[in-house]
């Protein structure tokens, strides 16, 4: 899915599985999608690519080589070499730990703050939780991308910024989730005892609420990334954040299309492929784990 | 009566987004890294200089002050001058409107005469071929970067086919005699004029990039058509009108689709939000000349007036197009318009 899963919180109410039917559940869906599955390794792949990459990609990504410039695909070179005549395959290897780093980071940050923030607004209520949704309708009321653009622009261009822009963009959707969350959990039995034992209102959040909330914001996390993956390279693509000559999937899209009038495919075919991989892996194993932990939610 | 009130209410309902939406356009151009009075004392500039341009533009008052003074110049319809065109900002974008808001349209109609055909065949249709076709394309649709697909079509169609015109923007004047702008829209000013010709290569001018932004909308547009036929068809009064032996046409047409229209419309807000995003993309690979473009230069160019100008513009019109959605909403569903 593009788009980060709109948040349901009603048929999401009880998520939690039991430990001893997990398994149970894992098999079942990894039975009925393959494709899950096959998903999953790929995805395993490219997260070892981005851990491990630069050691075990065949040239220098940065090494330009003038007598190898815009060869097409070749033993030696899988992928060809672009206009500077670099290996496109060492290029898009490393590429994926920037790629994915930035998405990560982007989703870890809106994934802590919109959890802290919706927890709270949705367990106090009142004032507080009335300024947190105005400030998030505010930010609802922009174009996502245009949005994100806006706060690059403003703060600087440069990676973390990407990173802080596609956190913004992406924190309504956590805050009204886990506050939706929190809503319906407030007054149950089991936090009506906590209530009673002594506990304060911190405790009971930390302890007693947030950690159900988890799994299902987790779900959401996972829908997430591949969302922040093409954020993140559309950012770069029109020259925001990332600069050359580093490797990064959506920059080399961008430097490819220049070659497309003379055919040279390779130069943005393949980062543009590993981008659609990337985020297509992520989509299928967030909805697989979605189909685990809430089976409800499955469309 | 009532009906007015509701809709007066909607109405009502988009200042405060508009009123967020201004202050945080103010509150980005504050977070500016640098002192603008210098950026545009240039740099032979001396503190005295500095100083009195800072007076100039105001950056010297208070905060509060700044913000009453921006609000009044906005409603002047003052954005500001474009360091990198020389032009107000205002005149920019509204010359480059036109072509944004014509690129996008035919995205969206694009979008609704593949997607809306594609969810209810689907969903008529569940667990068979057209089913499968349309979770294939909602799936790998959802996963393309718009900019990857655009540049594949235009590679594909341009390069390899030279089916597609040269992808450079829209229609040329050296083949064409552009038309009088009445409208600004190509499609419908060389209509207005009379000119066939002109209108099939605008046409075809628009042709990928309008896909190439569609394909993007089609997946969210068929996946709801698609869960909302399924739920609507499974509904009692389904049920009941299948019993009484009406036609599946006018079952599908007459009763699920007319009740699964609402969730339709609903989701097009989040698609407008997507459209006017991936624009920026679309217009950037196509060299279209609207205002995403425009933007992506003043972006690279730290043109703070130009981007702050196009923030609000974009942000101004999805307000709009929401409310919109909304009031298309109370139009088609009862429930909505008797609501309170």
């Amino acid at each position: 899915m593009a788009e980060p899963a709109a948040a349901s919180p009603a048929t999401s109410a009880a998520t939690a599985s039991a430990p001893a039917s997990l398994w149970a559940d894992l098999r079942h869906v990894a039975l009925g999608n393959g494709l899950t599955v096959l998903a999953l390794v790929i995805l395993a792949l490219i997260v070892v690519l981005g851990l491990i990459g630069p050691a075990i990609a065949p040239w220098d990504p940065l090494a330009s080589n003038a007598s190898l410039t815009l060869k097409p695909p070749s033993l030696p070179h899988p992928f060809g070499t672009d206009a500077l005549g670099r290996d496109i395959l060492t290029r898009v290897i490393v590429a994926a730990r920037l790629d994915l780093g930035m998405a990560f980071g982007a989703v870890v940050l809106s994934f802590a703050l919109g959890t802290a923030l919706g927890a709270v607004s949705g367990y106090v209520g009142g004032l507080t939780d009335q300024i947190v949704g105005r400030v998030m309708d505010t930010i609802m009321a922009f174009p996502l991308f245009v949005l994100a653009m806006g706060i690059v622009a403003a703060l600087g261009n440069s990676v973390g910024n990407i990173v802080i822009a596609t956190a913004i963009i992406n924190l309504p959707f956590y805050v009204r989730f886990a506050r939706a969350e929190v809503n319906v959990r407030r007054d149950q039995t089991y936090v009506e005892a906590a209530r009673m034992g002594g506990n304060g209102p911190t405790r009971i959040l930390v302890v007693h609420i947030v950690p159900n909330i988890l799994p299902a914001m987790m779900v959401q996390a996972s829908l997430n990334l591949g969302w922040a993956i093409l954020n993140a390279a559309g950012l770069s693509f029109i020259g925001l954040g990332v600069r050359p000559p580093t490797p990064e999937w959506g920059i080399m899209v961008s430097e490819g299309a220049s070659y497309i009038f003379s055919g040279e495919w390779w130069t943005f075919t393949f980062p543009g492929m590993a981008l659609v991989t990337a985020v297509f892996c992520f989509n299928l194993v967030g909805d697989g784990l979605r189909d685990i932990i809430d089976p409800r939610r499955r469309t | 009566m009532k009906t007015a009130l509701t809709i007066l209410r909607r109405i009502a309902s988009a200042v405060p987004s508009l009123v967020g939406v201004v202050v945080v356009t103010f509150l980005l151009a504050r977070a500016l890294p640098g002192d603008p009075a210098a950026y545009y004392a240039g740099s032979s500039a001396t503190p005295e200089s500095i100083a009195s341009i800072r007076a100039h533009l105001g950056l010297d008052r208070p905060l509060p002050a700044q913000f009453v003074d921006y609000v009044v110049r906005l409603f002047n319809g003052d954005l500001g001058m474009s360091v990198s065109s020389g032009k107000p900002v205002a005149e920019d974008l509204t010359t480059r409107l036109p072509a944004s808001i014509e690129l996008t349209g035919m995205a969206l109609v694009f979008a609704l005469v593949i997607g809306l055909p594609l969810g209810v065949i689907a969903a008529t249709r569940p667990g068979r071929m057209a089913d499968h076709v349309c979770r294939l394309i909602v799936t790998v649709g959802a996963a393309f970067p718009t900019f990857f697909v655009a540049l594949m079509l235009m590679f594909v169609f341009y390069y390899k086919l030279g089916i597609a015109p040269e992808p450079l923007g829209r229609l040329s004047d050296i083949y064409y005699s552009l038309p009088p702008p009445v409208t600004g829209l190509l499609l419908v000013d060389t209509l207005i004029a009379g000119d066939l010709p002109a209108f099939v290569g605008a046409l075809a001018q628009l042709a990928l990039p309008s896909i190439s932004l569609g394909l993007f909308a089609l997946a969210p547009i068929a996946r709801m058509t698609r869960a909302a036929m399924l739920t609507a068809l499974s509904s009692d009064y389904c049920r009941t009108a299948r019993a009484m032996g009406l036609s599946s046409g006018r079952i599908v047409f007459g009763y699920a689709l007319r009740n699964a229209l609402l969730p339709i419309v609903n989701v097009l807000g989040m698609v407008f939000s997507f459209l006017l995003g991936a624009n920026v993309l679309v217009e950037q690979v196509f060299a279209w000349p609207g205002i995403g473009a425009y933007a992506v230069n003043a972006v690279i160019a730290s043109d703070y007036a130009a981007v702050q100008g196009f923030v609000l513009m974009m942000a101004i019109l999805y307000v709009l197009l929401n409310l919109a959605v909304d009031l298309i909403a109370t139009a088609i569903d009862p429930r909505v318009r008797y609501d309170g």
